[in-house]
């Protein structure tokens, strides 16, 4: 959850006919529409639509790395994020979750990105 | 109008190799015009098919490098990378040159160097195709396998034990393939206690990290028996995207990438899925037999895996799927796999397969890149 207001939003991009996205995109994947406004998603609670560990994980990323692909319902539209999760424990398909800040995911420059190329913070997910 | 055919093909060794691309480009490609009869000067196009040669191995420029060694010179050169979908990707660009009429002899050779790295920087490479939301979260090819499987055994209600039976088939079918970098059978015991490398899936439900090369010769049909009297005739094929952020699509079990090359692919060639005798797909992951499977419209949507459980798959059932051994057994040298499925394709179509021949006219291979992102399927029929 973003508790503190320097924490950066995990912003889902709309287009004016109402599609969300996440990230966004140069024209809306549903609609070829502009992307004019966000919708934070950091304070909200999603649903896990599948889940992973993955252990065999490439320079500087955790071993294991928990994954999941989470739903979000924002006004009767669906978005979904993918990320870490906090833990792996008790997480299923359908488990509620919130999304908890991390200043760094991976190890910038461990990996073969560039590491000026991309931001490498985000939100990790919490079972509720 | 006239079709394109395919006059000469090959594949080198897939493995552990000591060669470095350009050599084994040049394997493939010298191999590929003798079995047709053509000399390198007889080109007009040269395409190879390679992800990533600067980031493996320090080497680009590879396509110019290629026709210098086949004495290929002044042919037009391109590379072609669509990353796993790279070999797809040069069939339709070696199937558009000759049947645009602006290549009378092309040259597709499609390769990858990989073994010298270590499984995490292989693994990195291959994972920086993925957009950077998602690469910052350490996500790879095999987590999003690892993702999809779990999703699919649940919505579709499948045994764990039906992918494991994907792995036991296709490493039985490499056993009779001298080219496949493992040429051993496992039993589904082994493949379900194999270390867990994105739950639910295992060491077994993965292909492996593979150095190869192989290569095709393409004409107009009609001066094909020029050249042979043994060719295959190109009647379909076609390529596709979906979403480059994996997460962004509704359903994560259907890969429309597949279902749209596949649609285009048929109807260029007038025929249907029933109408398949054999088809090689790209089972980089146990998990994505089954969808590409479906989705090819072999077999209804959550109905793949009922298909490997009943052995119709089976080299001896209704629809032989991977006779090479598949990524799974034969390997995955990224560049070199679609052109790879052709080979396989080529040899079963004209009778030469050997202890894997099965009965077969017409072949279908789908090659994939990314994770569904990009997808080329191609229909190789007899004349």
């Amino acid at each position: 959850m973003s508790d503190d207001d320097t924490e950066p939003p995990l912003d889902a991009h709309r287009c004016e006919n109402g599609h969300l996205s996440y990230p966004g995109h140069a024209r809306c994947p549903d609609c070829g529409a502009e992307q004019t406004e966000t919708v934070d998603l950091a304070d909200r609670t999603g649903e896990v639509v599948t889940w992973t560990t993955s252990t065999a994980t490439p320079p500087g990323v955790r071993e294991p790395n928990h994954l999941a692909i989470v739903a979000f319902e924002v006004e009767g539209e669906a978005v979904r994020a993918l990320g870490q999760l906090t833990t792996a424990d008790g997480v299923e398909i359908g488990t509620a979750v919130e999304p908890v800040y991390e200043a760094e995911l991976r190890e910038p420059g461990a990996g073969i990105r560039e590491p000026e190329s991309q931001a490498w913070d985000g939100y990790r997910f919490e079972p509720v | 109008m006239d079709r394109v055919a395919i006059v000469g093909a090959s594949m080198t060794q897939f493995g552990d190799r000591d060669e470095w691309l350009l050599d084994l480009l040049a394997e493939a490609g010298d191999a590929a015009l003798s079995d047709a009869g053509v000399d390198g000067a007889d080109l007009d196009h040269l395409y190879v098919s390679n992800m990533a040669s600067g980031e493996f191995e320090g080497q680009t420029g590879v396509p110019n490098a290629l026709a210098h060694d086949l004495a290929a010179m002044p042919a037009y050169t391109a590379r072609i990378d669509q990353t796993s979908s790279s070999g797809g990707a040069g069939i339709y660009a070696a199937w558009q040159s000759v049947a645009s009429g602006a290549s009378d002899v092309t040259l597709l050779v499609g390769g990858e160097k990989m073994t010298h790295r270590t499984t995490g920087e292989a693994t990195d490479v291959i994972a920086s195709l993925t957009h950077p939301v998602e690469y910052k979260h350490g996500v790879t090819l095999p987590s999003f396998a690892g993702l999809t499987a779990r999703k699919y055994l649940d919505q579709y209600d499948a045994p764990r034990e039906s992918l494991g039976k994907v792995a036991v088939k296709n490493h039985r079918n490499g056993l009779d393939n001298p080219h496949a970098q493992f040429r051993k059978e496992v039993d589904l015991e082994t493949v379900l206690d194999s270390p867990i490398v994105a739950d639910p899936l295992r060491l077994y439900d993965f292909c492996p990290i593979t150095d190869g090369s192989a290569g095709l010769v393409f004409c107009p049909e009609s001066v094909a028996a020029e050249y042979t009297d043994d060719y295959v005739v190109v009647s379909g094929v076609a390529g596709a995207t979906d979403t480059h952020v994996v997460h962004e699509r509704d359903d994560p079990t259907t890969m429309r990438g597949v279902v749209e090359s596949s649609r285009q692919a048929y109807e260029m060639a007038g025929l249907g899925p029933d109408d398949v005798d054999v088809a090689e797909l790209h089972d980089m992951f146990t998990i994505l037999e089954f969808l590409q499977s479906e989705d090819l419209g072999f077999f209804e949507k959550g109905e793949g895996w009922k298909a490997v459980e009943d052995g119709v798959t089976d080299r001896d059932g209704d629809l032989p799927i991977n006779t090479s051994g598949g990524l799974k057994s034969k390997g995955h040298p990224l560049g070199a796999s679609g052109v790879a499925q052709a080979y396989e394709l080529y040899q079963q179509l004209l009778g030469r397969a050997g202890d894997r021949q099965v009965d077969a006219e017409i072949g279908l291979a789908c090659n994939v890149g990314g994770f569904g992102n990009c997808v080329t399927t191609t229909i190789l029929e007899q004349p």
